[in-house]
Formats: C-alpha cells, sequence, structure tokens
C-alpha cells in the first residue's frame, strides 16, 4: 500500500440547498447584474421590461469587468437589497 | 482516506549532561579512538557513548544503541564520532572526527589520545546515509505535513490511481509520497505551512507544502520548487488575474519567464528548441503552476476554463531568457529588477508562432517583419487590446545590436512599424465585419499598447527566426504581465 498526500485544495463538497422558488415575481425586487460583456444591456433592457409588466421591482448593476469574479461589495449590495437575482451572461 | 500523519519522534530526545560521544563499528576512525572512550568512561565526568549500528560496540563502554537513529537525526550528527559537551541539557561544544588537540580541549585532560595519531577524519553518520535519510525525514519530520493522507490500495496502479482520482493534466504523475514532498521541502527555507497565495477558481488558501505536493507531481527537483512558489504568488495576484485567464474562451495559459543566475543552477533551457521539449526545469515548473491551479484551485477544462481551443502550452509553458549571449539587459531589469535579482515574469499567453525573416540584414527591414508578425496576432483588424511576448533569436537579435540598437530601440521602432490608418482597422474595412468602432477610422493605431510589446532573447545559435506569443485582453479589465522576485 502506497500513502500519498491529498495535492486538493480539501474542500469538503457541502450541499447547499435551493432557497424556494418564489411563486411569483409580483411586489419582489429583482435585480440584474450585467456582468459588462457587449449587449448585454440590450437583454437586461428586455428583461426589465418584462419583469415590470409582472409587477417587479428591477433594480440593475453591473460588474466593472466581465473577466474577474463580482466584487464583494457589489455581491453583497445585491443580496441586501433584492429577492431575485438575474446575471446576464452571453455577449 | 486516512487522516492525520505520523506523530512518532518528531521532537529531539533529550541528552544527559557531560560528555555525549556518537559513534558507528563500521567506522576505521570510531574503532580508532575505542580505547580512548575506556579511558574517559573511567575518568570523573558523566559520558554517554550512543552507537549507530553495533549495539556491541564500543567493547571499552556500555554504549546507549540509537538503533532508530533519533539521537543522530535531531542532534545533526553528520560525522562519527562526534563529541558533544552537553550543559544543563543543552549542547555547549562540538567536534567530529579525531582531533588529538580538540578532544583535548573538550574532555581537559591533557594527554588524552597520547599513542595515537595527531588527527583522523571521521566517516559519514547513518542518520544522513542517503539510503536511509528519505525514510529518516518522512520518521522524524512527517508530521510537519498537514495534507490529508490517501492510500492506494495494493492492487490499484499508483498510475491509474491518480488519473482516477482526477488529479492529473492528461499526463502520468509522480505519486506525491511523504518521502518526495519532504525532500521536496528541502528546496526552500520557507515553512511547511505558510501562505502562498488564494487560488482560483475556488479561492483556496494554498500553503508551500500543497505548492510542494504538485511540484512532486510535475516532476520537479527540489531545486525548482522557489521557482514554482514564485510562479504561483504570481498568478495569484490581481493584476494577473489567473481566474480569468482560465475562465476566458480564449486561448492563453500562463507562460513563465525566468531571469537570474537561477537559470543557470536549476539548468534551464534558454538556447536551442527553448519552447520545446527536452528540458526538466523548464516544463516541470511550468506544468507545477498549472497542477496547483487544477487541484488545489478547482480549475479544470470544461469547468471553470473555457477556452475554446486551448494551447499544448497550458500543459506547461516555461522558459528562460538566454541573457549571457544577450546584447540586451536582461527582461527583469527591463522590468524594473536589479540585474543578478533572480525573478519569474507571468505572462497570460497563446502557442509560439514563428516569424521568418532569413534575407534582412538592416534593421529597419528586420523591424518590418517583426511589425507584421506583432500585427498578425490574434486578428490584424484588433489592435491595442492584447500585449505580446516577442522572443528574438539570437541570429535575429544580432541584427540589431550590431546596428546599435538597444532593447529599448528595438521594441519602439517595432512598435513603430505596426501603426495602421485607423480606416483599414474599423469594422467593415476590406469587407471583413471584424474591426475596431468607427469612431477610430481618423487615427492612425499601434498593434499594441505602451510597455506592451515584451522583448525576450532566447534560441538556439542558427536560424534566422523568432517567436511571437500572443496574449489576452490587457490591462484593468484583464490581466497584466507580472514580475515577481524568487526568494530561496
Amino acid at each position: 500500500m502506497t500513502v500519498i498526500l491529498d495535492p486538493t485544495g480539501e474542500q469538503q463538497v457541502a450541499e447547499r440547498g435551493l432557497l424556494a422558488r418564489p411563486v411569483s415575481l409580483a411586489g419582489l425586487t429583482v435585480g440584474l447584474l450585467d456582468i459588462s460583456k457587449p449587449r448585454g444591456d440590450v437583454f437586461l433592457d428586455r428583461i426589465e421590461q418584462r419583469l415590470t409588466e409582472v409587477g417587479a421591482t428591477v433594480r440593475r448593476y453591473r460588474k466593472p469587468t466581465f473577466t474577474k469574479p463580482a466584487p464583494v461589495d457589489l455581491r453583497h449590495e445585491i443580496a441586501t437589497h433584492c429577492e431575485v437575482v438575474i446575471e446576464a451572461l452571453a455577449d | 482516506m486516512v487522516s492525520g500523519g505520523p506523530s512518532e519522534s518528531a521532537t529531539a530526545p533529550a541528552l544527559p549532561d557531560g560528555l555525549v560521544i556518537v559513534v558507528k563499528k563500521d567506522c576505521a576512525t570510531c574503532r580508532l579512538v575505542e580505547p580512548v572512550l575506556g579511558v574517559l568512561a573511567a575518568g570523573h565526568e558523566p559520558l554517554t557513548v550512543y552507537t549507530q549500528d553495533d549495539p556491541g560496540f564500543p567493547a571499552s563502554v556500555t554504549a546507549v544503541h540509537d538503533a532508530d537513529l533519533a539521537v543522530s537525526w535531531h542532534h545533526d550528527i553528520e560525522t562519527v564520532p562526534t563529541v558533544l559537551r552537553i550543559v544543563d541539557g543543552a549542547e555547549a561544544d562540538r567536534t567530529v572526527g579525531w582531533s588529538q588537540a580538540e578532544w583535548r580541549r573538550i574532555t581537559g585532560i591533557d594527554d588524552l589520545g597520547a599513542d595515537l595519531p595527531v588527527m583522523r577524519p571521521g566517516c559519514g553518520s547513518l542518520s544522513v546515509d542517503p539510503d536511509r535519510v528519505d525514510e529518516l525525514r518522512v520518521r522524524f519530520t512527517g508530521s510537519r505535513l498537514r495534507a490529508r493522507r490517501v492510500e492506494i490500495a495494493a492492487l490499484e496502479d499508483e498510475m491509474e490511481a491518480l488519473f482516477a482520482r482526477g488529479w492529473t493534466d492528461g499526463l502520468p504523475v509522480v505519486p506525491p509520497t511523504e518521502a518526495r514532498v519532504l525532500a521536496m521541502l528541502e528546496g526552500t527555507t520557507r515553512d511547511p505551512q505558510e501562505l502562498v497565495a488564494v487560488v482560483p477558481p475556488d479561492l483556496i488558501p494554498c500553503t508551500v507544502e500543497k505548492v510542494a505536493i504538485n511540484a512532486v507531481m510535475a516532476g520537479c527537483r527540489p531545486e525548482h520548487l522557489p521557482v514554482v512558489l514564485a510562479a504561483v504568488a504570481a498568478a495569484c495576484t490581481d493584476e494577473f488575474n489567473i481566474h480569468g485567464v482560465l475562465a476566458t474562451t480564449m486561448p492563453v495559459g500562463p507562460v513563465l519567464i525566468v531571469n537570474g543566475p537561477i537559470r543557470r543552477r536549476i539548468g534551464m533551457n534558454s538556447a536551442g528548441n527553448v519552447l520545446g521539449q527536452g528540458n526538466r526545469a523548464n516544463l516541470a515548473i511550468g506544468r507545477a503552476l498549472q497542477l496547483v491551479i487544477r487541484n488545489v484551485g478547482g480549475g479544470r477544462p470544461q469547468g471553470v476554463d473555457r477556452a475554446a481551443h486551448g494551447n499544448p502550452g497550458k500543459l506547461s509553458f516555461c522558459f528562460a531568457e538566454d541573457e549571457e549571449g544577450s546584447p540586451w539587459t536582461p527582461l527583469s531589469v527591463a522590468r524594473g529588477f536589479e540585474p543578478g535579482q533572480d525573478t519569474v515574469t507571468l505572462f497570460p499567453g497563446e502557442g509560439p508562432r514563428c516569424i521568418v525573416d532569413q534575407l534582412s540584414r538592416d534593421p529597419e527591414s528586420l523591424a518590418g517583419s517583426m511589425a507584421l508578425g506583432v500585427r498578425g496576432m490574434h486578428h490584424p483588424k484588433l489592435v491595442l487590446g492584447f500585449d505580446a511576448v516577442l522572443v528574438l533569436g539570437p541570429e535575429h537579435a544580432r541584427v540589431f545590436a550590431d546596428a546599435g540598437w538597444d532593447r529599448e530601440r528595438v521594441v519602439a521602432e517595432i512598435v513603430a512599424r505596426t501603426v495602421t490608418p485607423g480606416s483599414e482597422l474599423v469594422r467593415g474595412a476590406g469587407g471583413i465585419a471584424e474591426g475596431v468602432p468607427a469612431t477610430l477610422a481618423d487615427r492612425s493605431l499601434p498593434k499594441v499598447r505602451d510597455g506592451g510589446l515584451l522583448l525576450v532573447h532566447a534560441g538556439g545559435g542558427a536560424g534566422l527566426f523568432s517567436a511571437i506569443i500572443g496574449g489576452w485582453a490587457n490591462g484593468a479589465v484583464g490581466s497584466q504581465p507580472v514580475t515577481v522576485p524568487i526568494t530561496p
């Protein structure tokens, strides 16, 4: 038997349960996060229009650059102000 | 998996006060001093003799058998015989081998060993025997290691077991046993538990030990470890942004360029086939960084690594600058470090592409060829968004050097020749949709931003070729080249 040392970060993958899905978006605050890729705003403008039509309040956010994870402060702000978040990923 | 690790014998056995002498029978000098030990045993001072091999040796005194070599290991016995004077539990004096004068000084006996030769060198201690030292290091210092122990069953093939756990880059890795990892850690003065970096994408705090484990797997020698440690730290800076380099759909990965005396000391290649196969230091160091990103950071192809094509250099892309043959200051000096300082520069690069010019004998002509090569990077109509590394071959560099051009002038002349009218670059120009925004039509634009062309002198002595390594989204929105010092 050979004993070797674990080369990984040894992260115990904790299962995190999904929050309950909202039955309706009416009256909820929905954050739209633009990751700063070209034309993400076009997509999100349309989403905002649709969400407003169903009675949601929309707040818009934007990452400084798509190449890096969203700053901690931005994530905190979204989590504080919104019940739902949609991230526009594609070009 | 098993948890914890060996904890036995991690602390030094205390030595009794008085004289302590360590011997082994398989040493002519130890046998020579056997009568002297008898004299000391009969003297007024407490004497403890430790014997490493034969418990019955020396016949002249009753010795303590250092069977597991714990005394010898922990008290740094490298030679037998070694004489120690212990006062209040601490070493106050030491001599090695047989020296009549030294032994008389330490024992205070003026006529000690009068019938022996004046001096005889000692022999190697069993605790530093090359056949035993790896095993002893595990026994006595293995508890320094904190990583989870993983058992590979007797019927499992070691290589296959590592593939099966997803810990390789597609090629076999060296199994990171405790003995190999402890030997690797001898390559640095840093503590195994010291934090090196927080490694994306999973943002895992990564210790010297974790880097050493992956360096073993990559095939590194201990003397390569300081370069790997520096590279891991550089990759995980916000400026270099390894998260973005990994996550991008472009084909780039970290390219490592090493400067300073360490290149020669660890046998790196900066000459023929410098960007190719065949040199252990080049390949293992670059590979070790990638294994840290994969295993510690959790960055894997088709996971957070979203490259559409990637490039073969993502296995390993590491080389040294040919400073000795270069007509110019090294890259590290150009980037603000003192000459003679060991550094590693990280660049987010794709695979290298050859620039051929076998006819230019004047620098202007050659600069024109280099400029065309640089302009071709990624797309000739896209400018300023990407940096590049130009690896000038010695035969090309000589053309510039013979004309008296220094590093700065070579870069400036090449970049000046990349300047193109915006009207040729805008979207739609030449019938090609790709290009820069129409608002730039009236400008003249260089291919690279100020400081965006890094010059490195490397390659074989024959061949009128150079190589261009294209970069990735530059500046604060993407990745900056990062140069860091390599420390022991």
